[in-house]
């Protein structure tokens, strides 16, 4: 069963990668937010699906990936090849910082703990207006020549986001992914058997986090532009249900969820005022009525 | 002196209305184990309603403490039919589908708020019965700020009083315990929860009218309110009454202090008692230690 998934994530990788002879530059941007938004919600569920802990602030990491590589390209002139991995390290030190409070305790002080630090990532982004602009954005960021048309942009991200999928996969199936998921069914149990049960879930948050780094580092540029709502906990609320409606049970379940919210995004464009209260029903439907996602309802089928 | 004497009433009326709201979430994890992160919103909706309610009655003639009255039970009827057809159905499940759950109320009710009232900030002013200000030995007053301390306490001493000395009370702590025996017991279960939840959205909308005054409604309010709730039992106790109680005072006094010293980034000393806390007392100052 996996196997046939990987075959058919080529072969959706390769089609994609024709994208540019299509000539159109809207299904260019479009996937491309896709593609990000499909390695921020996978990193996400990580969490969810696989360690059972629930983040109510994996923008966080989105936002500090992205204002990190922002930041260092504009304000210090560091070059992008250097900038990506030094906002990726920055990334991976504060999710190390702040997962090692979060994992301390139950599953409720986690989700409590990444709602605050959520928020106070946030509160510093908003307040540290010489540094990041503040809510008026962090503008004008400046992407070298080579990835400077929709096109190469395009394939730079396929790329990357195709390299960080396959790191994700092979984490989940693991021995990591593996003892996570014996953590999330009895953390007592896995505990007597040897696992060192926060250590193992805090090696889970900082992958989770680098990772939703990079989606914000690839997001910010795309924008050549980042604001603090990207921290915000609604930025938080929306890639969770991107995972939630694809389906936590299964790794490429958010993906799914991402691409249909996103399309849902476009076809409800005169809906957008509404959007969080959207997003609210849909979060409810899902959970009562298909809490497998749509992954769920795809592998329902195959079963029949 | 006068200046450190206002500070220090500033932080305690502070303090003591976020316990209103963090009192009740502390109740309402402690019975139904659901982490409610809806509690805020509730407080929000609970100003919103009030603001309505007084912009229709009028403040004088005790219109504002009718508009308070209707945002406890608004909010009551509101938190017993969302438990009685929506959440009840969770109990059964994951306790990652409860945590959702209120989250997507969360995202639906301040929806809802911005759609009926808009973006703008709203207030209400201060019933007439409590305008002014009072002399309080080294300094003047707001009476209305007086007033919210006056409330947290006697909010304190009487859930403390249901708590300890009624037969729903000796319910509910049991309720606690064993959810299980209760039942075989012959008390019905289902309905301790349905008044529970109802209770404790009762107490953050009556939390979130009477704090209206003294504050701005604004969109948001409501995520700076839980997480604020979140630091609060994090700090005393997740489930513990009384570690509620010392949490809200404590981040009000710090709150108030960090305004004078570092203004803009008072919000930073508070995360640094919760980091501390966590450090040193992971369980919370007054908080069990559980297992595992």
């Amino acid at each position: 069963m996996p196997r046939r998934h990987l075959l058919l994530a080529a072969a959706v990788v390769a089609l994609l990668a024709l994208l540019p002879l299509s000539g159109s530059t809207y299904l260019l941007y479009l996937f491309t937010q896709v593609l990000i938004f499909v390695l921020f919600a996978t990193s996400l569920n990580l969490l969810i699906g696989y360690a059972g802990l629930v983040s109510f602030g994996h923008a966080a990491f989105f936002a500090i990936g992205g204002y990190g590589c922002a930041i260092l390209l504009r304000s210090y002139g560091v070059p992008l090849l250097l900038a990506m991995p030094a906002a990726l390290v920055m990334t991976a030190v504060f999710a190390t910082l702040i997962g090692a409070l979060c994992v301390r305790l139950t599953s409720y002080y986690f989700s409590m703990l990444t709602l605050a630090f959520g928020q106070l990532v946030w509160a510093v982004v908003f307040k540290w207006r010489s540094m990041t602009g503040g809510d008026d954005g962090f503008l004008r960021i400046v992407s070298p020549s080579w990835i400077d048309t929709p096109a190469s942009f395009f394939l730079f991200t396929l790329v990357l986001v195709t390299l960080a999928m396959v790191a994700l996969w092979i984490v989940a199936h693991s021995p990591l992914g593996r003892t996570l998921m014996a953590i999330r069914e009895n953390q007592v149990r896995a505990g007597f058997l040897g696992v060192h049960t926060r250590r193992v879930q805090l090696v889970a948050f900082i992958i989770a986090g680098t990772f939703a780094g990079l989606a914000g580092a690839l997001f910010a540029l795309f924008n050549r532009s980042i604001f603090p709502d990207s921290a915000w906990w609604l930025q938080s609320a929306e890639v969770l249900i991107m995972v939630v409606l694809g389906g936590m049970n299964s790794f490429f379940g958010p993906a799914v969820g991402a691409l249909t919210l996103i399309l849902l995004g476009r076809l409800t464009l005169e809906l957008t005022a509404f959007w969080p209260a959207l997003l609210a029903i849909i979060l409810i439907a899902t959970l009562f009525f298909f809490p497998s996602g749509i992954a769920g309802l795809l592998k329902a089928r195959g079963r029949r | 002196m006068m200046y450190a004497t206002i500070q220090f009433l500033n932080g305690l009326s502070y303090g003591l209305s976020l316990f209103l709201v963090a009192a009740g979430l502390s109740i309402i994890f402690g019975v139904l184990r659901v982490l409610n992160f809806a509690h805020g919103t509730f407080y929000m909706l609970g100003g919103y309603v009030a603001y309505e309610a007084v912009s229709r009655l009028g403040l004088a003639n005790g219109g504002f403490w009718v508009a308070v009255a209707v945002s406890g039970l608004v909010l009551a009827a509101l938190a017993a039919v969302i438990e009685r057809l929506m959440l009840r159905k969770l109990y059964e499940r994951d306790e990652i589908y409860q945590l959702l759950f209120t989250f997507a109320l969360v995202l639906l009710i301040s929806d809802v708020i911005r759609g009926l009232w808009g973006t703008q900030v709203l207030s209400i002013s201060f019933p007439p019965e409590l305008r002014g200000a009072q002399d309080v030995g080294l300094a003047f007053y707001p009476r209305y700020r007086l007033f919210l301390c006056l409330v947290g306490v006697a909010v304190a001493i009487g859930i403390w009083f249901v708590f300890q000395r009624t037969r729903w009370g000796r319910i509910i702590r049991a309720a606690t315990q064993d959810r299980e025996i209760l039942g075989a017991l012959g008390v019905n279960v289902p309905r301790v929860y349905l008044v529970v939840f109802s209770a404790g959205a009762a107490l953050a909308g009556i939390g979130g009218a009477l704090a209206a005054p003294a504050l701005a409604l604004k969109p948001g309010m409501d995520a700076e309110i839980i997480v604020e709730c979140f630091i609060v039992v994090i700090i005393g106790g997740l489930g513990s009454l009384w570690g509620a109680f010392i949490g809200a005072l404590l981040i009000g006094q710090l709150r108030s202090i960090g305004l004078y010293f570092v203004p803009e980034w008072e919000i930073v000393l508070v995360y640094l008692l919760m980091v501390a806390v966590l450090v040193f007392r992971p369980w919370g100052l007054l908080g069990k230690r559980e297992g595992a």
